[in-house]
Formats: C-alpha cells, sequence, structure tokens
C-alpha cells in the first residue's frame, strides 16, 4: 500500500514548517514585546498588518509575494544580484514566504501572554537591576510557557499546512518546492485518489495529534496554576 | 540625605490634580506615607523607583536621579501585589535579584521563611508571600526600601509578625524607607516621621515621637463642617484623622491646639 509513495513532500513540509518556526520565533519573539509593552498610536496599524494573513486569501498574499520577488521587481532583483538568492520557485523563497504567511500564529500568542502577565513582576525584575532582554527570558518567558507552546506548535503545523501561498510562490519542483498540500492536489488532478487518501488522512492524524498535544499541556499548566 | 521636589499630573480620587511633593528624607530613616485613597501615595512611590516620569528633582545623596533608570537606582520595592517570579521557588526569587546566597539565608532566617526556600511561590499563602517579596526587595542592599501597603491583605496576627520582622530588617540593615500604609497601629509601632498626602500635596510632616509623646498637640485643621449650631474640624494628630468640635471662628488652614484628653475622648 505504501511502496509507491513518495514522503519526500512530506520530509520537506516538515522541513519548511521547522525552518519557518525557529526564524520567525527569533524575529516575532521582540516583535510581540515590543507590541504588548507600547500606547503608540501606530499599535492598531501594525496589530492589523501582523493579522492580515488570516483573513487575505492565500492566492492573494500569494500573488503579491510573487510580484515582490520577482527577479524583474527591484527587491527580487537586488537580492539575486547582491546575495545571489532566487526567492521564486525555491525553498528559499517558500521560507520567506511562510514567515509572511504564518506571522499571525507566532505573534499573536506570544503579545497575548506578555500582555497578561503582572506588570508589578516585570517592574520587579526592572528594580532588580535587570535588562529589558534578561526579564524577557528569566521571567516573562518562563511565565507565559502555554502561550510560548501554543506560537510555536500552531505556527509549525500551520506552515505543514500551507497551501497557496507555497503553490504560488514555489511552484511544485520535487525535493525543492512540491510539499505535502501540493503533493495531495496533484493527485487528485490526476485522479489518483488512493494515494491522495493516505496522504490526506496522514495530515489530518498530525494535525490533529498536534492540536490534542496543545490543548493538554494547556490543561495541564491551568491545573498547576490553581493548585 | 534624599531631596525629592517633584510634580507630575495626576488623574486623583477627585479628578484632575496635581502631585506636587517637596520633602527631605534622612538617611536611615523610616518614613510613613499616609492619606485618602487616591491622594498619589503609590504614584509618589513609582515616581521615587524609576517606573513613572515627573517633573522636578530627585537627588539622593548629591546624586540626581531625575533621568536614572530603574536597574540603576538600588531600590528595593515591596508592591501590593507582591509581584513574586511565579516561575521560580522562594529562594530563586531573592538569588535572582543578587546572587548572595549569604544574605539570602540570614534575610530568610529574619523572616522565618527558611524551611520554605525550596517551595514554588505560588504555594505560599498571602503572608508568606509578602514576607518574601520583602526579602526579595532586600537582596540588593537597597538605598531606599519602598513598601506599597505591605499589611493590606493581612490578618492581625500575621500583620503583627510582619511588622515585627520589618522592624527587625530596618535594624540590622539600616535602609532608608519609605512606607505607604493607613494602618496607624503600625505607622506608630514602626515609623520615625509621617506624611500627610492629601488630593498631591504634603499636608502634614510630623515626627511620631512627637505625635505620641506630647500632652498637648498642635494640629492643622484639614476640613471645616458646620453641623446645626456646631463647627467640626478634621484634623491629623498622633498618627489618626480626627473630627473635634471647634470655635466657630476658626478657619481651614487654622492651627489649632489639643488636649491629650479631648483627644481620648473625641
Amino acid at each position: 500500500m505504501f511502496e509507491n509513495l513518495d514522503f519526500a513532500p512530506f520530509l520537506l513540509s516538515f522541513k519548511l514548517a521547522a525552518v519557518t518556526t525557529v526564524i520567525l520565533f527569533i524575529l516575532a519573539l521582540p516583535f510581540a514585546w515590543c507590541l504588548s509593552q507600547t500606547k503608540a498610536k501606530a499599535k492598531p496599524f501594525l496589530e492589523a498588518l501582523t493579522a492580515l494573513p488570516l483573513v487575505l486569501p492565500p492566492s492573494v498574499l500569494g500573488f503579491y509575494l510573487l510580484v515582490v520577488f520577482s527577479p524583474n521587481t527591484a527587491f527580487g532583483g537586488f537580492i539575486e544580484e547582491t546575495f545571489g538568492i532566487k526567492l521564486v520557485f525555491s525553498f528559499t523563497g517558500l521560507v520567506v514566504a511562510s514567515c509572511f504567511y504564518s506571522l499571525p500564529f507566532m505573534v499573536q500568542p506570544l503579545q497575548s501572554g506578555f500582555e497578561s502577565l503582572n506588570k508589578h513582576m516585570l517592574e520587579a525584575s526592572y528594580l532588580a537591576g535587570k535588562s529589558k532582554m534578561q526579564t524577557v527570558i528569566k521571567v516573562a518567558l518562563p511565565n507565559i510557557k502555554p502561550s510560548l507552546i501554543t506560537a510555536l506548535i500552531i505556527t509549525f503545523a500551520h506552515t505543514v499546512g500551507e497551501f497557496g501561498v507555497v503553490l504560488m510562490v514555489g511552484g511544485s519542483i520535487p525535493e525543492e518546492t512540491k510539499v505535502a498540500s501540493v503533493a495531495i492536489y496533484e493527485m487528485v488532478e490526476v485522479l489518483e485518489y488512493g494515494k491522495a487518501h493516505i496522504y490526506s488522512a496522514l495530515m489530518l492524524a498530525m494535525s490533529f495529534l498536534v492540536l490534542l498535544s496543545v490543548y493538554i499541556f494547556n490543561h495541564k499548566q491551568k491545573k498547576i496554576g490553581i493548585v | 540625605m534624599i531631596h525629592i521636589d517633584i510634580q507630575k499630573p495626576l488623574h486623583g480620587s477627585n479628578g484632575q490634580m496635581s502631585l506636587d511633593v517637596k520633602l527631605d528624607i534622612q538617611e536611615g530613616e523610616f518614613v510613613a506615607l499616609t492619606g485618602e485613597s487616591g491622594a498619589g501615595k503609590t504614584t509618589l512611590l513609582r515616581v521615587l523607583a524609576g517606573l513613572e516620569s515627573s517633573q522636578g528633582h530627585i537627588t539622593v545623596n548629591g546624586q540626581s536621579w531625575n533621568t536614572l533608570a530603574p536597574q540603576k537606582r538600588n531600590i528595593g520595592f515591596v508592591f501590593q501585589d507582591y509581584a513574586l517570579f511565579d516561575n521560580m521557588t522562594v529562594e530563586e526569587n531573592l538569588l535572582f535579584v543578587n546572587n548572595d546566597k549569604k544574605l539570602a539565608k540570614e534575610l530568610l532566617e529574619i523572616t522565618a521563611l527558611e524551611s520554605f526556600k525550596k517551595r514554588n511561590v505560588k504555594t505560599l499563602s498571602g503572608g508568606q508571600k509578602q514576607r518574601v517579596s520583602l526579602c526579595r526587595a532586600m537582596m540588593n542592599r537597597p538605598k531606599i526600601l519602598l513598601m506599597d501597603e505591605p499589611f493590606s491583605a493581612l490578618d492581625s496576627l500575621m500583620k503583627a509578625t510582619l511588622q515585627k520582622e520589618i522592624k527587625k530588617l530596618h535594624k540590622t540593615f539600616g535602609t532608608t524607607t519609605i512606607m505607604v500604609s493607613h494602618d496607624m497601629q503600625a505607622i506608630a509601632a514602626l515609623a520615625d516621621r509621617v506624611w500627610v498626602l492629601e488630593q498631591g500635596k504634603v499636608i502634614s510632616d510630623t515626627l511620631v515621637q512627637d505625635l505620641m509623646q506630647s500632652k498637648s498637640q498642635k494640629a492643622e485643621v484639614i476640613k471645616l463642617k458646620v453641623l446645626a449650631d456646631k463647627v467640626l474640624a478634621t484634623i491629623f494628630v498622633a498618627g489618626e484623622f480626627l473630627e473635634v468640635e471647634v470655635a466657630k471662628d476658626v478657619q481651614l488652614s487654622d492651627t489649632i491646639t489639643l488636649e491629650l484628653s479631648a483627644k481620648l475622648s473625641s
């Protein structure tokens, strides 16, 4: 049953999700912290911009990213000429596109976690002589564990499940940009329903297990908090 | 020597007002700050700690604190809601401030928390949390210790215990202390001086010793109320707000003399 199946798209999906999650965590952590602490007038504007991928059709985001990444535009041309990095129909391009697409899934849980912290706890850390970075790492992050785990796992799972944006920006190059969701789409197109079933069932089971583990973890954390 | 001369607009209990405080504190002094809710007491502590901005000057031992970050002020702050680091044990909360195990041990012994040092702070009672918060505030051997209503959430037994421990810590370390409190008994037991804050202004600055020892006491009239044929004046004396009957020609801000017998019977 599994002998003719190619699992390379799955591996590529996981690789893409892992790289995207790590990069987004590094970039989104200071951004989410700043959003949670600022009272600037630009805050709603930045929040709306961050949340855009939640409501925007993936094809719209994919289209604009394709336009911007194209070597024929100023940005795409500059990146290709200066760094030798091709952003369209490449794994690197998929990672950059995924970072945009999954941004709200990383930023929003972290931001709401930081906002729920007791402000006096952070102030106590500053008065103890600790810098903002030390306070974030030693005090804030350990006290928002459920939000942190939610951000990491949901970002990973959401990136594994991407379709529209990756198809627009990456196309379907085997072992380069052909991720699991694109592979399923192609199987259905050529009426290989059996293979599509196996791929889809695997994705369904994995997505459910990921979500289940997040909910179990958060439920346990709440229980510990009550005791 | 700490010199405070600050101004800050505030949204107080009676609407817009201005925090306007000009005071001096001697090194090692224990000052109690009291007054009605919304008078600006907590804001004054937060300005001193550098957690809120203000206009004016704060000078500590000749050094200007106007633009000094909270991290560099060497302040110990006991928050009303404890604000402990929930992800740490009692000992870790202290060592996070300063990795001085000897000092942590000494503080935990003074506050009878030695046997709780490995416990997560989330599992402690309110009184224990308040004592951990006090120990944590002392860990960097602060120049100034600020305490915001340290007794507000404690029962009378716990209050008496904490009072004793604060006294012991103040005697051991001699830290200049400012404590916000409404608890007149605690103020009388701990403080050297009492400041009364009303609508952002210090309306009284008195030595507790004078208040407690004097048989006749001078006090400023804070409020006047006319009831039928009587005139009642609100004054602050011996660590308490009192309402006493006064002559009809007494005006607001007049200084009146109160005999001890009259004070006790009012």
